[in-house]
């Protein structure tokens, strides 16, 4: 029974691993990845099916909507394609539907992982690591953002894809066991220490208002202005009360484009009146 | 600009906008799109400083789920050239590329749903079994996210040098300018609001004063900074009993564990 099994080949592995790096090309308001999605099971159809019509049934069954973070996308490819080849070896059980619900069974939860980890923390870290070297002139710094991240994301797409081809309908329960749960956690750790530390060191805000003035018992001038008062209370806690009326505007779903627009005539209006400098 | 800066200001546009839709590589990011700017117009230390304080900038922009984020391929790629070519302090280049970003952001909406043309189109390529047909739908969409950055650039090339342009910038006034700049200061916050907002850990966020005061308090730079913050993120996880419990139910007895679960069904 097993002497003419379909199988992927290594170079399959390889052509989907390249598709997949354009997973997002067409997306779309209608079905966003599924273009992307469909063209990187091309390799997989193509080995698996030979007739014409499994073909075409295929290819529309890719072709449904698609959405997730697009790098571990690729361990849905690896679950799918372990799925269409145990089809395409005879096994009934596995119709259209499950191997569409499996698809967007995953597709929610990975990218509920993906997000935080690439786009919430790796991203902004090592991007906040890169600009801090930018900004002297250091070539350093966009080097660092860009290999850094390529390396984790060709590592991240092309063991995703083998790992969830290895696995395939395992990977389903593992979602529920602890490991990713951990990660997703340790991730969102690191991300907001370093978003807290970054609302202090990165954000300046210089409140000269003045609110006293006079001569001390040495006869030296004295100025209190709004921002020692500040200093001495908590450094950068004008910094964190506007993070957080940001975070409230964006969770009262303003659009992040209205509150830059605003906090730029902040600054106008601020420095015309000389509240801010 | 001479034509071969044009070509390949116009090149490197394109890239950044394939980027900024494929979200892969990452060169639609300040960091990157402003380098190669920079590297192309032969002022590379210039696109580097750019791409840094626009990237801090864009910290937050992110597409996540269906939302989408500014584009930063092309207020990156205009930024750049307007400090180089176009002899404009960094701060008014940064301050132009917002809006610039939200205008592309209206072109990006513009392409998704102009694409949406192209899926139906596969759909029927799909009924034949035609697999070039849909590669070709699929790659005929990301050269539309290519075009979306790169004409507006090659229209702002055109014109970046002129004496016209660089008179109606500099008739910006003081109060303007430097209003904008102490903007550039703080705004950077709307970023954090929404990198904290999105990872939705009420319970996480005294990990995020933690980092705040040690940062207030102290002079530790960044890379000191994240190795605290990995640590910290370690020990939670070894002492959160909730990661702990996998290993325990094998010396538990399952009378304990009906408790447990009775625990916490109240």
């Amino acid at each position: 029974m097993s002497e003419n099994k379909k199988q992927l080949t290594a170079r399959d592995i390889r052509a989907t691993y390249w598709r997949s790096t354009f997973l997002l090309g067409s997306f779309n308001f209608e079905r966003m990845q599924a273009m992307g999605f469909c063209v990187s099971m091309i390799p997989t159809i193509k080995r698996l099916y030979s007739q014409k019509e499994d073909q075409a049934a295929a290819l529309k069954r890719h072709l449904e909507f698609f959405n997730t973070q697009p790098w571990v996308g690729s361990a849905i490819m690896g679950v799918t394609a372990a799925m269409e080849q145990e089809r395409a070896n005879g096994a009934t059980d596995i119709d259209d539907a499950a191997i569409s619900g499996v698809k967007v069974g995953l597709m929610g939860p990975l990218a509920g992982v993906g997000d935080p980890i690439f786009w919430g923390t790796l991203r902004p870290v090592l991007a906040a690591l890169g600009a801090g070297l930018a900004i002297s002139g250091s070539l350093l710094g966009p080097l660092l953002f860009f290999i850094g991240i390529n390396i984790c994301r060709a590592l991240t797409r092309w063991y995703g894809f083998k790992y969830g081809y290895a696995k395939g309908t395992e990977i389903v329960s593992d979602m529920g066991g602890g490991r990713l749960q951990k990660l997703t956690q340790g991730a969102s750790i690191l991300g907001l220490f370093v978003m807290g530390s970054l609302v202090s060191k990165w954000t300046s805000i210089n409140i000269p208002l003045e609110l006293s003035r006079y001569h001390n018992a040495m006869g030296e001038e004295v100025v209190t202005t709004v921002q020692s008062v500040l200093n001495d209370l908590l450094p950068g806690l004008a910094a964190l009360l506007l993070t957080f009326f940001c975070m409230y505007l964006l969770r009262k779903k303003v659009n992040a484009m209205y509150i830059i627009f605003a906090l730029f005539g902040v600054g106008i209006l601020g420095y015309w009146l000389g509240i801010l400098a | 600009m001479t034509t071969m800066e044009i070509i390949l200001v116009t090149l490197v546009a394109a890239i950044c906008g394939m980027g900024s839709v494929l979200d892969e590589r990452q060169t639609h990011r300040p960091l990157v799109a402003c380098t190669l700017i920079g590297l192309v117009l032969g002022d590379l230390q210039t696109g580097i400083i750019v791409g840094g304080t626009l990237e801090m900038l864009a910290l937050g922009w992110m597409n996540v789920g269906a939302a989408m984020a500014p584009d930063a391929a092309l207020a990156s790629v205009i930024a750049a050239i307007l400090v180089i070519k176009g002899g404009q302090d960094k701060g008014t280049a940064i301050a132009i590329a917002i809006p610039v970003a939200a205008a592309g952001q209206v072109l990006t909406i513009f392409v998704r749903t102009l694409t949406i043309f192209l899926q139906h189109k596969a759909d029927d390529y799909a009924a034949q079994a035609n697999f070039r047909g849909i590669e070709l739908c699929h790659f005929a969409g990301l050269s539309l996210q290519a075009l979306r950055v790169a004409i507006p650039t090659l229209a702002v090339a055109l014109v970046a040098g002129t004496d016209t342009v660089t008179a109606a910038l500099h008739a910006i006034p003081e109060v303007v300018t430097r209003g904008l700049q102490i903007a550039g200061g703080f705004i950077v916050v709307v970023g954090y609001a929404m990198v904290i907002n999105m990872m939705r850990a009420g319970a996480l966020m005294p990990f995020f004063f933690i980092g705040f005061v040690i940062a207030s308090f102290s002079n530790y730079n960044l890379v000191g900074l994240g190795m605290l913050g990995a640590c910290l993120a370690l020990i939670y996880i070894q002492l959160n009993p909730r990661f702990n419990q996998a290993q325990l139910p094998a010396s538990s007895t399952s009378q304990k564990q009906l408790a447990d679960d009775e625990l916490e069904g109240l």
